[in-house]
């Protein structure tokens, strides 16, 4: 009763009414060792798992050359990061702005793409803006995808793919990307293709949706016309959403062309279309993304995203729409970032080829994107000292080249599912959107271990 | 597309009041105290932190760690460390989110399940409950409830308790969590160390989790104190203490939140948030680590915008109290937070047929009289309220005193004009 008398004394005048509960039935000692009820939700059971955090950790050493993870280390073009300077002096643009976009973003974005498509784009009706296109891909996945539906996804594919269908209860359904044999000839990214058969056989009532990526991170991967219309037809004979990832939309090569899907006969009415600021402008740490579709889609992420984040970041939003302008203007001038960009890069990209050339591994040429993956196996490094891991090969290469060469790199089975890790294992990607100083230092790598291997 | 498109988890949760209210504001010339921001600009130190942010290094531009941007999660630590009496590991214990908002999602996702029960107090910030609904939860309310007034006597927010054998008979074996919001929005309360007391024992008593929704914490006036519930003995292991930005720093566009607390919770709100968002804008982490190391060097201090804001709004809100009274609006004189509300029982009984849907709580319908008819905009409290208990709590209107002092005196002129429009 001793408890019961400390309590009271900490009480003000309502103590009448609090004794009532204070009786000793329900006055127990707080306990700190109280184990708690099994605390998370089923909805993110075995996805705690994350390859980014493992080998981002890893690769944070500053004697490290990074090729691991996706980011620049370019510095964005001078107009945009003075333009959200400029901006963040402006004082409405540090409170709440719309919560679906930014209306001069949404306006901006509009336009942009309405270029692309037959028809006008609502801005406020067929625009979502996210944080990030991994919100978009959470917003489309959440707000779409039920408990029981299934999902096709491609493999290999973007590793937050298979963990945010789960989330939502739904059955990933994979098909792999497969490569003809490419003998007497340079191998690239479009000698990885879908068998239509097979991929029509993944398709059935269930199937609620199939997520695209075109570039395709790793490979690089540029869908082409024909490849798209197979995929059209059965989104079209199976009722099927489509979640088309396009945030490396600019980073095409010369001989190839980037394609929407949604342009596509049949595909505006069930294709969400995704973008990213982060990718277009190489400011990945703004984390603003977009989301296009017609209005019966989108105002299913929209309700997602009015019970999550409500709105993105307000000056980083008028930043991005005012470096939009800029370049909307100038879609034909070589200046203009979306053209400039991948040009400096397929330059980055041919260096980088060559490199893994010299090394004796035979690189995948990618017709996008700003990833190389390469076969490392043939290498034959010696992992011996990493054999009592049980992770995949690739897992175990990077660790070992990232600990003795100093170089980093992401391994290939990150992006499969459990099943079909081993068909990747061999594979290494690297990032070459990196500026020069950066791919020198990897030259100097590269060329001291070829020096060692002869 | 004939198949159903919206996933189940979305039903019940699409409607939006603040679409409605947002857009008949910008329509008619208003004096705008309906949504929660500020009108005036983030202090001087602030902008500045985000100038620093955007003119630094380059690499700010770039992705920062998913978990919290390291100078922000580290300096959160120890800022709420020392307040909280609690050792604060930046990386178990921190997590970075977008918006106060957003920490909410991310706790919901993280630790609610089909069928768990999550006790909300009403009046509630409307996003608890769809919130508990899409992460397939059962919200279980319980209300605050109003002493009798003296006449003549203005109503507190302080007056408005839980009756503690009603909040004891919401626990039951499927409750998992409790989420409490203090100071309170739209009531303006600011629980007492006694009050937490008894949601903390019946929380360890019952196994519960609390969600400590703590936005205006540095938002209290009168001399109250801000009480985090997760200092009590016992409650840290089983609290989430969620603050923001935004609300700190008068910078709600900048969307930076976090939630704080023992690893055994974190870290399953960090599989949310690498299978969600992943990561949070950098810069803006970046201005508010710099922020709060300014708001470190000088607290407690009169130089802190911690005592500097609350002791300006404290004016703000007398100034408010003072200015509605003059229509008949009865202000509830709130303890804390950016709001109060404003008891339209009167106006209720002079003007019973506001024009709006057979089914309209009369609040809503007084707001859009107000709006077209008094050039003042709020918001209609029932929104803060479950559906069964809208119309017992129809007879007030939220308004927000985070102004400037020149939206303060347009609302003086339109509250003039409105009274001259009263006299006979």
């Amino acid at each position: 009763m001793f408890l019961a008398q400390r309590r009271l004394c900490f009480l003000d005048s309502r103590a009448k009414f609090l004794k009532t509960i204070y009786s000793s039935k329900i006055l127990g000692l707080p306990t700190s060792a109280m184990s708690l009820k099994i605390i998370n939700a089923k909805r993110i059971e075995g996805l705690d798992s994350n390859v980014w955090t493992e080998f981002t950790k890893l690769a944070a050493d500053p004697s490290v050359v990074n090729l691991g993870q996706g980011l620049p280390d370019i510095s964005p073009p001078i107009y945009v990061k003075e333009k959200l300077s400029e901006i963040a002096a402006i004082d409405s643009l540090n409170q709440y702005t719309r919560g679906f976009g930014h209306p001069s973003l949404v306006k901006a974005l509009a336009c942009l793409y309405e270029k692309f498509y037959q028809n006008q784009i609502n801005p406020n009706k067929e625009i979502l803006v996210t944080v990030g296109a991994y919100g978009s891909l959470f917003n489309a996945i959440e707000g779409l995808i039920d408990e029981g539906d299934e999902v096709i996804i491609i493999m290999p594919f973007y590793d937050c793919y298979e963990p945010m269908v789960r989330m939502a209860g739904a059955t990933p359904v994979f098909i792999p990307l497969r490569s003809k044999p490419v003998d007497g000839k340079k191998w690239s990214s479009s000698d990885w293709t879908l068998d239509p058969q097979e991929l029509a056989s993944k398709f059935n009532s269930k199937t609620k949706a199939i997520i695209l990526n075109t570039p395709h991170n790793p490979i690089g991967k540029v869908y082409s016309k024909e490849e798209l219309q197979i995929i059209a037809d059965l989104c079209i004979k199976y009722d099927t959403l489509c979640i088309s990832d396009e945030v490396y939309e600019w980073l095409v090569y010369t001989g190839n062309k980037h394609l929407k899907i949604a342009t596509f006969p049949g595909m505006w009415e069930r294709t969400i279309t995704i973008g990213s600021a982060g990718k277009t402008f190489s400011v990945t740490g703004w984390k603003l993304g977009w989301s296009i579709g017609p209005n019966h889609l989108i105002k299913h992420l929209q309700t997602v995203q009015q019970n999550t984040i409500y709105t993105c970041a307000t000056p980083l939003q008028e930043a991005l729409a005012q470096a939009f302008w800029i370049d909307i203007k100038r879609m034909d001038d070589p200046e203009c970032y979306f053209n400039s960009l991948p040009k400096e890069l397929e330059v980055k990209r041919d260096r980088m080829i060559h490199l893994l050339e010299s090394l004796g591994l035979k690189p995948i040429v990618p017709d996008g994107g700003y990833f190389i993956i390469a076969d490392v196996s043939l290498l034959d490094a010696d992992l011996s000292d990493m054999k009592d891991s049980n992770e995949p090969y690739d897992y175990k290469f990077v660790k070992w080249m990232t600990k003795n060469k100093k170089l980093s790199a992401i391994p290939v089975s990150a992006f499969c599912n459990a099943e079909t890790k081993l068909q990747f294992e061999k594979f290494v990607r690297f990032c070459f959107i990196k500026k020069d100083s950066t791919l020198d230092a990897a030259e100097e790598i590269i060329k001291a271990w070829t020096r060692q291997k002869s | 597309m004939a198949k159903r498109l919206p996933a189940r988890r979305l039903d019940g949760i699409d409607h939006n009041p603040w679409v409605e209210f947002g857009k008949m504001a910008s329509e008619y010339d208003v004096v705008n105290l309906g949504q929660g921001f500020p009108d005036f600009p983030p202090p001087d130190f602030a902008v500045q932190a985000f100038q620093l942010a955007l003119s630094g290094d380059f690499m700010l531009n770039q992705y920062t760690r998913a978990f919290g941007y390291p100078p922000l999660t580290k300096i959160l630590a120890s800022f709420f460390g020392k307040l909280l009496e609690q050792e604060i590991d930046p990386l178990k214990n921190v997590l970075v989110t977008v918006g106060a908002y957003g920490a909410l999602f991310t706790a919901f996702q993280a630790l609610v399940d089909e069928g768990d029960e999550v006790i909300i107090i009403e009046p509630f910030f409307d996003c608890y409950e769809p919130m508990t609904l899409m992460a397939g939860g059962h919200p279980v309310f319980v209300t605050l409830k109003p002493s009798p007034t003296g006449d003549g006597e203005l109503d507190s927010a302080g007056n408005w308790r839980l009756d503690p054998t009603e909040l004891a008979s919401k626990f039951t074996s499927r409750t998992k969590a409790l989420i409490l919001n203090t100071p309170n929005n739209p009531l303006g309360k600011v629980f007492s160390k006694a009050e937490l007391e008894l949601v903390a024992s019946l929380c360890q008593q019952h196994d519960v989790i609390c969600i400590s929704d703590e936005v205006y914490q540095w938002l209290v006036y009168d001399g109250h104190q801000h009480v985090s519930i997760a200092s009590l003995p016992g409650m840290w292991e089983r609290t989430l203490t969620i603050g923001s930005a935004g609300k700190s720093f008068s910078a709600t566009g900048w969307k930076v939140g976090w939630a704080l607390g023992p690893d055994s919770l974190m870290k399953h709100l960090r599989t949310v948030q690498q299978n969600s968002v992943y990561h949070c804008p950098t810069q803006g982490q970046a201005a508010v680590a710099q922020s709060f190391q300014h708001e470190q060097l000088h607290f407690g201090q009169p130089s802190s915008y911690f005592v500097q804001l609350p002791q300006a709004m404290w004016r703000s809100r007398d100034h408010m109290v003072r200015s509605l009274q003059s229509v008949g609006l009865r202000p509830v004189v709130p303890q804390g937070s950016y709001f109060l509300i404003a008891d339209i029982s009167d106006f209720k009984s002079k003007m019973p047929d506001l024009p709006g849907d057979v089914d309209e709580p009369y609040d809503k319908r007084f707001v859009k009289w107000m709006i077209r008819n008094k050039g003042l905009a709020g918001i209609p409290v029932s929104i803060f309220y479950s559906r069964p208990h809208q119309k017992h709590f129809d007879h007030y209107v939220r308004f927000c005193f985070v102004k400037d002092e020149s939206t303060l005196q347009a609302l003086d002129e339109k509250l003039q004009k409105w009274k001259d429009e009263l006299r006979p």
